[in-house]
């Protein structure tokens, strides 16, 4: 366990930040201009941590592959932004915030990490408001807020259904103000593809100039990874195309370790998968559970009929529906958190009660919330509250506005008007909780190489709360890492500029060169996409919601296979020397190849059910997961030793002074 | 279904291009513009051919990098959707699809369908911020009240995604509607007023020099934005550049 320090505060935990922030090592304002930092990654987190740097003076080198810093995926994110103001003065505090996400989290999660979330929180939506960020607000000109999974206060701070479109135009921004006045030089197009340590440090990364094909040296003196999750090992997920896990791995190929890789959130509101061509799933924000209902039919022989297009979901009285969620978690209803929303739809679907052709997806209705909104509009509005067809386009009115997108974008894509008929959605991979291990300054285990975001395993535990995502990039890159980084880089103030003229860089850099052209040479009988498809399937059916030791078994050895025969066959045209999408791709996929079965193998290891993470031999007689504190109160933090299946695990043991460990229970 | 593709082919920015014809087969209704694309570059590497460049990243119409002009259209017939939420089922089986990048000088082809749209970010550079620092030590959020109506219309502006189809339909390739979002946003909120001269100053000047033509007021942008940008912004940005050019 001594490899492993999370190096917390001494001190109570309402205290240890504060304190940190006070014995830390500043660098002084003269000193951060002779000091370089790289910034992979541009979303929330890369994005804020890129402009907070340059503003205090350090120059800053930032990438992504993207055509544009703005274009992130952090972009895509729909419901909101938590963050404990108590504005609704419903009896949200700083401790409630961080008793609900180590609660959501499964009790997987580092207390004084995620204490330090809450407590910077209310900071993120005050810095927002003051860049021009335009949040909802009410009547009276105040922030308004909704409610999200898994909470029983009012928190979430939104912009209609793209709070992270909104918020990431803000970062880019104030990265853009940045870049204005030279001190962020930015590299759009490109790919990270190897760190390179010097002396056990991290002094640099290469990169491929994605339009060009150039491979280049970029060195600095701390090297910051935020580069998002790996969601996309599933390849059918809500992520980007072109998300990916290779900064990240390339990292714990050269001393990083990877924690907790098997933590990862399927999402219960995304619309069902459709076809074998489908190369992505989408999102229906979470916060339509605050006004949809969840339900499929009570009798099987209605869903059979329904499937078969014999009958309508709207035909169907009260009594014939069954609203499992709340029906089984009276207490939080259809706002239970996603894990359990999930995996609650799964075993319908799975008994047989599912709605669409495949038998994969239950309904989200909002009749009744278009009731409720009408007639209290009627009311508002002095008119009659008996006309139905008046309280139903009132109704209609109030839900475009709160998620007019969000339906307009389900139409385009099932084409079905979901103001009429209810919406069809089923579970898809979403977030990863795993990732890189930090410790509490967020430094991963090689010296000067930082992990921030998503990329990062920190705060979220076995289970991520709704609306918490954004709310960690942003706390991580605005207002922790700007402070942790100094410490460390206080010591590199006489350093001086780190030349890239050295046998480190030669070597990181034929080894990029040389996994190129392994790709292009193989001149084999499949694109890429065809293996990207096939890991993604084992690890759904195997890795997916539910799992079990036979399948996780199954799926290493799978994925060992596969990963040999995508050396030995794939195919990958075109050259290195120019823009090669299917190059890029190749290097991405195979790294996914080796992620995935470590992330099996972590699955395999934690012999427990615990937020996301589902294994099918430790759960209570009704079906809900059973943790294993006993055994498994720990971070698995792995360690790579030359390939995943000799990966050595290193435990972080987990210490809740100030929360107690209980049964989490949304009944 | 059964199509004929018509794609723009160009190996990089200094060779010339040409129209290059793709018949394709089986395709399903239900497949998204950029699955069927997927599909075609699929065929191609088969036969030893390399696939068609084109950008697109989340596939959800929120990211702006997909940007194909489809038979004439921004982002294809369909309207509010970006090119990865177009579905074939908006097309017809033994339907002609010709697809081009989106031109404009300033958006030079990088190749086959993708653009360099980085003069975007150089006028976002130009004043596309409030000059506040990121430290934290700003005022409680709630401290300035926002009238909804401003704060909507604020939203509305900045719910644009930087696609660049409003230039590529303009016949002057013009960026107004872009811009005039940008400046609307800052110029409705109090927040972005401190600085609302300099703004809308730099950031048409930063236009201007990118080589954007001038607005002719035709309309045609409002069309065929994917997120509705309304023409309202461009009447907004000249009258705040108006009174920035009386302030001086």
């Amino acid at each position: 366990m001594a490899v492993l320090d999370s190096k917390i505060p001494e001190g109570p935990l309402a205290d240890k930040w504060t304190q940190h922030k006070n014995n830390i090592d500043l660098v002084n304002p003269a000193n951060k201009r002779s000091i370089d930092v790289i910034v992979v990654g541009t979303g929330l987190a890369g994005g804020s941590a890129a402009a907070t740097l340059a503003e205090l003076g350090y120059n800053v080198k930032s990438f992504c592959f993207q055509d544009s810093p703005r274009r992130a995926h952090s972009i895509a994110a729909q419901g909101g932004i938590n963050a404990a103001k108590n504005y609704q003065g419903d009896g949200d505090s700083i401790y409630r915030l961080f008793y609900d996400t180590v609660k959501g989290g499964d009790y997987r999660s580092r207390e004084a990490n995620v204490y330090r979330l809450a407590e910077v929180s209310a900071n993120i939506i005050d810095q927002c408001v003051a860049q021009g960020v335009p949040f909802a607000r009410d009547y009276g000109g105040l922030l308004d807020n909704r409610s999200f999974g898994g909470v029983l206060v009012s928190r979430t701070f939104y912009a209609k259904g793209q709070t992270g479109q909104q918020l990431l135009l803000g970062a880019y921004s104030a990265m853009n103000r940045q870049i204005g006045r030279g001190k962020i030089k930015m590299y759009n197009r490109h790919e990270m593809l190897d760190i390179v340590k010097v002396d056990g440090k991290a002094r640099g990364i290469i990169a491929r100039n994605l339009v060009t094909g150039e491979i280049e040296r970029h060195s600095a003196h701390a090297v910051v990874i935020a580069s998002g999750g790996y969601g996309n090992v599933f390849f059918l997920s809500t992520n980007a195309m072109g998300s990916n896990v290779s900064a990240a791995w390339k990292i714990h190929k050269k001393g990083a370790y990877f924690a907790n890789p098997c933590f990862t959130q399927i999402h219960p509101t995304c619309i069902p998968v459709s076809g074998e061509d489908q190369s992505k799933l989408t999102l229906m924000s979470e916060s339509l559970r605050n006004d949809g209902r969840i339900w499929v039919p009570k009798n099987e022989k209605d869903a059979l009929a329904i499937r078969e297009g014999k009958l309508k979901p709207t035909e169907l009285s009260e009594d014939q529906r069954d609203y499992f969620l709340e029906r089984r978690y009276p207490a939080f209803g259809n706002l239970v958190p996603r894990d359990v929303a999930s995996r609650a739809a799964k075993e319908r679907c799975d008994a047989g009660f599912g709605v669409n052709a495949t038998g994969e997806a239950v309904y989200l209705d909002f009749a009744d919330a278009i009731t409720r909104y009408g007639k209290e509009q009627a009311h508002v509005k002095g008119l009659d509250e008996d006309d139905a067809s008046l309280i139903e386009k009132l109704g209609k009115d109030i839900i475009k506005s709160k998620y007019g997108n969000l339906f307009q974008m389900y139409e385009k894509i099932i084409d079905q008007n979901p103001y009429e008929t209810p919406m069809m959605i089923y579970p898809a991979v979403h977030y990863t909780m795993g990732g890189v291990w930090v410790d509490y300054n967020l430094m991963t285990t090689i010296p000067g190489c930082f992990a921030i975001g998503e990329a990062n395993f920190s705060d979220h535990g076995a289970n991520r709360l709704g609306a918490s995502a954004l709310m960690q990039g942003l706390a991580d890159g605005y207002f922790v890492l700007p402070y942790t980084i100094g410490d460390y880089l206080s010591d590199d103030i006489r350093t001086g500029p780190i030349s890239t003229d050295t046998s480190e860089f030669e070597q990181a850099e034929k080894e990029v060169r040389d996994q190129l052209n392994a790709f292009l040479n193989a001149n084999g009988t499949h694109p890429v996409d065809y293996y990207h498809k096939k890991l993604g399937k084992i690890m759904w059916n195997k890795c997916g919601m539910s799992r079990n030791e036979k399948d996780l078994k199954s799926a290493i050895k799978e994925i060992q296979e596969l990963r040999d025969d995508f050396y030995k066959n794939v195919r990958v045209p075109g050259t290195a020397d120019s823009f090669n999408e299917e190059l890029a791709k190749a290097g991405r996929v195979a790294d996914f190849l080796e992620l995935g079965e470590l992330f099996a193998k972590d699955a395999l290891d934690r012999f427990e059910s615990c937020g996301g993470h589902f294994r099918e031999e430790s759960q209570t007689p009704e079906g809900e997961a059973l943790r294993d504190d006993k055994n498994y109160t720990f971070v698995s933090a792995w360690e790579y030793k030359g390939k995943p299946s000799d990966a050595v695990l290193h435990k972080e043991e987990l210490t809740y002074d100030n929360i107690e460990l209980k049964t989490r229970s949304y009944k | 279904m059964k199509l004929t593709l018509k794609i723009w082919r160009q190996k990089n920015a200094t060779e010339k291009g040409s129209m290059v014809t793709y018949p394709i087969d089986n395709i399903s209704p239900d497949m998204s513009f950029l699955e069927m694309i997927d599909a075609l570059n699929n065929m191609l590497i088969l036969r030893n051919e390399e696939p068609v460049a084109f950008d697109h990243d989340c596939r959800e119409g929120i990211c702006g990098m997909c940007s194909m002009f489809i038979n004439g259209e921004a982002h294809g017939p369909d309207r509010n959707v970006t090119t990865c939420q177009l579905h074939m089922r908006k097309f017809k089986d033994g339907d002609t699809i010709t697809i081009e990048p989106f031109r404009a000088k300033a958006f030079p082809v990088i190749r086959d369908l993708v653009v360099d749209r980085s003069s975007f970010d150089r006028i976002q550079q130009a004043g596309g911020f409030v000059s506040v620092n990121t430290s934290g030590n700003t005022q409680d959020a709630n401290a300035i009240p926002i009238e909804k109506n401003k704060a909507d219309l604020a939203f509305d502006a900045a719910a644009c995604i930087g696609c660049g189809a409003c230039v590529a339909t303009c016949k002057n390739s013009s960026a107004m509607l872009f811009v005039g979002a940008k400046v609307s946003q800052y110029a409705l909120l109090p927040q972005g007023k401190v600085e609302a001269t300099q703004r809308v100053q730099n950031m048409v000047a930063q236009m201007d020099l990118e080589g954007f033509g001038n607005c002719t007021n035709t309309g045609a942008c409002e069309v065929e934005c994917p997120k509705g940008i309304s023409l309202e912004n461009i009447a907004r940005m000249n009258r705040e550049y108006l009174s920035a050019s009386l302030k001086g």
